[in-house]
């Protein structure tokens, strides 16, 4: 098991092994992403009470789901190379945080425009909205301490540590923001309360879920692979790969 | 324990040695405070409306201005890396940096905290509530903060950054304690914030030392 994880880790292996993977996963996320707009824009009924505006659930629900599903990937990555060192994790934490970010921005994007016909406003500081900004603001900080530390691998860490501290305090920003909102005010926006999704709805819906997963694999890999070449450069095999390419 | 009672007594006395240094966190604090009825109104009942909250924004980034203190001065001249390689637990440094820090800007905050609570026309009543919410929110500003001085110690310009790594992470000390003096202002009962805040300052003063710690390591190596 450890043989094998580190030579999945050593980054020669890593480069060749993503390099090969990364199309597949690519095709196999645009076919299912194909799948699931066509269902979901297509197929699926216009929702009894929202009409045509629901349908944009299918890339923000996923998206949102992504955001917090990255951030826990980012700080588990992080937490790899804190304690063992793993150079390829540094990698992968440091690499998902502008993917995770992107996610997190096109949440609040497609959140705000079905908020406009929804609930008459763009924005409303509602406890889900309020995380999710605080959320693309640890993002942020992840980011911007990455891009500030000149050496690479003391960044890389620093990274991950940012991003543990950030899993750590996500749950109480959330609930502090949530009992924020009951104790000032009181709800003035009524979530949907959990209705049951239909069949025809949540079938796409899920389709468009794992292809965002997809998408974000295949979109961490090819970043990965140049965070690798780029840390590695200069190592014996990049040079090695180098020339091969040249004389080609 | 001799190592932490070591160093919070050089850190307060560094402290008490710049002394005009240490007053400009809190000279900022009631500089900000007397900005916002000029910018907003002076009217006593927007003020009281609003006097929770700013008191505590004034306060989170007066903590935040102070905060490089805590590391930088000792990063420049070397005696940060001592510390590294001492045999002492590098938590336990760290804590002790961190009780100093809040000695040395969150109890004059407290100090102040009566005469800025006059300036925004906070009902006397909601005085205790206001201290009480100061005494547990301010450690966990100090804990927290310690975490971002430490990554970003070895940086030439890390304001910005810093201020951008720690004031989302002070959101739950700035929601509890602004709705503890609202609540208190308004005499409803505010024991449910002031008990989160205890909580938030015994977790963050348990857990960012280590974190701290860590940080410490990387910016330095």
């Amino acid at each position: 098991m450890w043989a094998f994880l580190h030579r999945f880790a050593s980054p020669p292996h890593f480069y060749r092994l993503a390099g090969t993977l990364a199309p597949w996963l690519g095709w196999i996320c645009l076919g299912l992403m194909a799948g699931g707009l066509y269902g979901g824009l297509v197929v699926a009924p216009p929702d009894y009470q929202q009409g045509e505006s629901y349908r944009i659930i299918f890339v923000h629900v996923p998206s949102a789901w992504m955001s917090m599903f990255i951030y826990v990937v980012m700080a588990g990555a992080g937490a790899i190379a804190l304690i063992w060192r793993i150079k390829l994790a540094e990698v992968v934490a440091v690499e998902s945080a502008p993917i995770g970010a992107s996610f997190t921005f096109l949440a609040l994007v497609t959140g705000s425009l079905w908020g406009k016909p929804m609930w008459g406003t763009y924005w409303v500081w509602d406890a889900r909205l309020t995380s999710e900004l605080v959320l693309l603001f640890l993002y942020f900080g992840v980011m911007g301490l990455h891009a500030a530390i000149e050496d690479r691998r003391a960044a890389g860490r620093a990274a991950g540590l940012l991003a543990i501290v950030g899993v750590v305090n996500i749950p109480i920003i959330h609930y502090s923001v949530e009992w924020w909102h009951t104790l000032h005010q009181g709800p003035t926006v009524t979530k949907l309360s959990a209705p049951s999704i239909h069949v025809s709805m949540l079938v796409p819906l899920l389709l468009m879920a794992v292809s965002f997963k997809l998408f974000y694999l295949t979109v961490l890999l090819q970043r990965a692979r140049s965070g690798v070449l780029e840390r590695e450069r200069g190592a014996g095999w990049v040079r090695e790969l180098l020339a091969r390419t040249e004389s080609d | 324990m001799n190592a932490f009672l070591a160093v919070a007594r050089r850190d307060l006395l560094l402290a008490v040695r710049h002394r005009a240094e240490a007053a400009n966190p809190l000279l900022f604090f009631l500089v900000v405070v007397a900005l916002v009825p000029l910018g907003l109104s002076p009217r006593r009942e927007t003020l009281e409306l609003i006097a929770p909250g700013v008191f505590w924004i004034g306060a989170l980034l007066a903590t935040l201005l102070s905060l490089e203190r805590m590391f930088r001065s000792d990063f420049d001249d070397g005696s940060l890396e001592l510390m590294l390689v001492s045999p002492q637990p590098l938590p336990l440094i760290v804590l002790a940096k961190i009780v100093a820090h809040w000695l040395a800007t969150g109890l004059p905050l407290l100090v102040a905290a009566p005469l800025i609570a006059l300036l925004l026309g906070l009902p006397a009543r909601s005085l205790a509530v206001l201290l009480a919410a100061l005494v547990l929110g301010t450690p966990t500003l100090s804990a927290v903060g310690a975490i971002g001085v430490a990554l970003t110690a070895g940086l030439r310009r890390g304001g910005m950054l810093l201020s951008l790594l720690v004031l989302p992470l002070y959101i739950p000390v700035l929601v509890f304690a602004a709705s503890a003096v609202s609540a208190a202002a308004g005499g409803l009962p505010a024991a449910g914030q002031l008990y989160l805040l205890g909580a938030l300052a015994a977790l963050s003063l348990t857990l960012a030392p280590l974190a701290a710690a860590a940080a410490l390591r990387i910016s330095v190596s």
